[in-house]
């Protein structure tokens, strides 16, 4: 121990950003850490680019009929911006970029299980993102991420390169999860058993079945309809007899599950986290694990409830609304445990702190307000409104979004081997908060009152509610450059971070800080679980530390 | 048993403990693959069910026309296929070089005899106007309206087995290739293995594929 710390204390100890350089080294690597940074900055810039159409949706919708673009750019760009981020961005985000980096370490592994195929998945990605921006060019779409026949049918050749773009998306996912899956069940360290595996690994987990087996059916449903596009097959067109309420449950069959691609992984940060900024072993961690598992297999099961307003029979509405209620109790499960690991706990509120703070607010009016949409006559009320939206809102920005940053704060000292500045990150933790409140929250009020979502123009007696949420929005959009720039700022100034900045028990934390290329020094021993406190202070005691 | 001794090495990845547990990870990733398969190929089967509901006497009609000598010929080359893989992988699992080599040759023999039987197939109903969509133009009287939701659904489902069935038939010419030069012994035969988990799986989607569409 003594000749690493030594060792660490050099600035030329070996690390996976030093161990090679220039561009080649980079594009062709395969270690899982450069992976997952070269996945970072990707989505990052998916990220800013989707929020720079929120923030000129929102402008549009400031003053009712014309305020800077016309109907069909608008239509385009707020497709754009749901296909951005929920395609290039939230789906990958965590997983791909964070879980990439971290998940082997925190396993002790030395890699993903098939490091070529990991790398193959982010090559998927940029194409994917490639034929995205070309059906922009070539003239974008107006349906909606959802891509509703005949509706989609009727788009010009674009849609052909977006729905072949979010095909080969899929795969960039499938690839993802199925090498995270394969990684965990074979490449475990000696001696850590399933249960003392991090919960973010677990998260994971869940989120790797969700991608192997809903993802097809995603890749299976573009391909029909690119076939209908090309050769007009009629298999979801109504002229032909073709039936346009199958591809719902096509799309929903992937796409409801898909939320929990996006929303487990961010659960899992938060079980890290808050565990870490408390200095507490967490709460009930069989509970957590097997509500991962049983959000995972129950997202399977209530795809129906988007489509309460469609053909869909009553009886079965019925049964979905109920399987729907059910999803809330592995998360409830949830939200309780963290909430008791917080209790008597030692709090420090770093920014990482924050923002998991923010999600377990947000995310719990994001899943109640999921309650409302999930009832069968208030849904008819609600459907297709703003209350959609914001709910939507709530569960994947004030959920995912948050625990992304969460994540990004707690683990990026150990990724760039700099600390953040700590005082500007939480301001701008805050004024995010602040702002995605004031835009969201407002539109709750708007749905309820049924202002319809999508819709170009609005009455006149929406317009204060619409001018509060823009005014939300840049705010919003102010906390972000401030995150972002001190980030930036941070990469060449931020202070050189110790080994374990945060105190944490954790895998990653016991390697140097970067980590070298095959993540440990020497022959890594797991000595005791991520959440073990009580014997990681023993130990420290007893080594004088 | 073939006497030449393998003198090619496999060099076991660097994140793995040892062969074995390359082997283990390798064959359990390429499950999980076939599991996305069949989700995918899945999609399909639940859009026949759907529109077998929806337009029952149309789908018996039209699966009428179907030429049930060239699919049943067709089911039986394949399923000899399956068998050559399948001793194919055993030889290799049992270093007989040319044993491999000759069961991978008759797979691909196989595999092209299903294809040519599949394109008389295709052209037959091209002549016939049996098509999707907008193009079905049946030529003969008496065929329902709807048959073209029949057809599109015939030509997407066996159109899409029969990308699998060619791109098996370029990763088995690639094993080939690798067989023929020795690569393969008791110590590392994964992507035999794997390959042939592949074409048993093309194999089973034939299988159900069969006797939905021809034997109704």
């Amino acid at each position: 121990m003594a000749s690493n710390a030594a060792a660490a204390a050099t600035a030329e100890r070996p690390n996976y950003l030093n161990v090679s350089h220039g561009l080649k080294s980079w594009l062709g690597t395969s270690d899982h850490k450069r992976i997952g940074v070269m996945y970072l900055y990707s989505i990052l810039a998916a990220f800013c680019l989707g929020g720079l159409l929120a923030l000129g949706i929102r402008l549009e919708l400031f003053h009712t009929g014309r305020t800077i673009v016309d109907e069909k750019t608008y239509n385009q760009m707020f497709t754009l911006h749901g296909i951005i981020m929920i395609f290039l961005f939230i789906i990958p985000s965590i997983p791909a970029a964070l879980g990439n980096f971290f998940l082997p370490i925190m396993i002790g592994a030395k890699d993903v299980a098939f490091p070529r195929l990991n790398l193959a998945s982010y090559y998927l990605w940029i194409a994917g993102a490639v034929l995205t921006l070309v059906a922009v060019v070539t003239g974008g779409i107006d349906t909606g991420w959802t891509f509703y026949t005949p509706q989609s049918i009727r788009q010009d050749s674009s849609v052909i390169w977006m729905g072949l773009g979010i095909f080969i998306l899929g795969f960039s996912s499938i690839f993802t999860g199925l090498n995270f899956l394969v990684t965990m069940h074979k490449l475990r360290i000696k001696g850590m058993g399933w249960f003392d595996m991090p919960l973010f690994c677990w998260a994971i987990y869940g989120t790797a079945m969700i991608q192997i087996l809903a993802t097809p059916v995603l890749a299976i449903t573009l391909l029909l309809l690119l076939a209908e596009k090309l050769f007009q097959v009629g298999i979801f067109n109504p002229a032909l007899g073709g039936d346009p309420v199958l591809f719902q449950h096509f799309f929903w069959f992937y796409s409801h599950p898909a939320v929990y691609i996006m929303i487990l992984p961010g659960m899992g940060i938060i079980s890290e986290t808050i565990t870490t900024y408390s200095r507490r072993h967490i709460f009930g961690y069989r509970f957590i694990t097997f509500s991962s598992i049983a959000i995972a297999v129950l997202g399977f099961l209530v795809w129906g409830h988007h489509m309460f307003v469609t053909a869909e029979s009553e009886f079965s509405s019925m049964i979905f609304s109920f399987l729907t209620f059910f999803v809330a109790i592995p998360s409830a499960i949830k939200i309780f445990n963290w909430t008791a690991t917080l209790y008597k706990g030692s709090i420090v509120l770093t920014t990482s702190m924050l923002y998991s703070l923010a999600f377990i607010f947000l995310f719990s009016i994001g899943g109640l307000t999921g309650m409302f949409l999930g009832a069968l006559s208030v849904d008819i009320h609600l459907h297709d409104t703003y209350f959609v939206v914001a709910h939507f809102h709530y569960v994947m920005m004030g959920g995912t979004v948050m625990a992304f940053l969460a994540g990004l704060y707690h683990w990026r000292p150990k990724m760039t081997g700099r600390m953040y500045p700590e005082t500007p990150s939480r301001i701008a933790a805050v004024l995010v908060f602040i702002g995605f409140n004031v835009t969201f929250l407002t539109q709750f009020v708007l749905g309820s009152k049924g202002m319809p979502r999508r819709y170009y123009d609005y009455l006149e007696q929406f317009q204060p509610l619409n001018q509060m949420s823009t005014v939300g929005s840049w705010i919003l959009g102010l906390g972000f450059l401030i995150a972002f720039s001190s980030l930036i700022w941070s990469l060449k100034n931020g202070r050189k971070a110790d080994r374990n900045p945060w105190g944490s028990a954790g895998m990653e934390w016991r390697t140097a800080t970067p980590p070298p290329l095959e993540n440990f020094e020497g022959e890594p021993v797991f000595e005791y679980g991520p959440y073990d406190y009580e014997i990681m202070y023993a130990k420290k005691e007893r080594q004088g530390e | 048993m073939s006497s030449e001794a393998p003198s090619f090495k496999h060099h076991v990845g660097h994140h793995f403990a040892d062969a074995d547990q390359e082997f283990s990870a390798n064959k359990f990733g390429f499950w999980l693959f076939l599991a996305t398969e069949i989700l995918m190929f899945g999609g399909l089967f639940v859009a026949y069910a759907v529109f077998r509901g929806l337009y029952p006497e149309m789908w018996s009609e039209a699966s009428g026309h179907l030429n049930r000598i060239m699919g049943g010929t067709n089911t039986v080359v394949l399923i000899l296929s399956s068998v050559t893989m399948a001793l194919a992988v055993r030889s290799a699992q049992t270093n007989q070089r040319k044993a491999t080599v000759g069961f991978l040759v008759a797979t691909l023999a196989l595999a092209a005899t299903f294809m040519v039987i599949k394109y008389i197939e295709y052209s037959a109903k091209f002549h016939h106007g049996l098509l999707p969509g907008t193009w079905y133009a049946p030529h003969e009287a008496g065929l329902p309206v709807q048959g073209n939701l029949f057809f599109g659904m015939y030509f997407m489902t066996t159109g899409l087995h029969g990308l699998h069935v060619l791109a098996g038939m370029i990763v088995i010419t690639w094993l080939l290739r690798k067989a023929a030069a020795g690569q393969f012994s008791s110590s590392w035969y994964t992507p035999v293995e794997v390959v042939g988990l592949y074409w048993h799986l093309v194999d089973m989607v034939w299988i159900f594929l069969f006797p939905l569409y021809y034997l109704i």
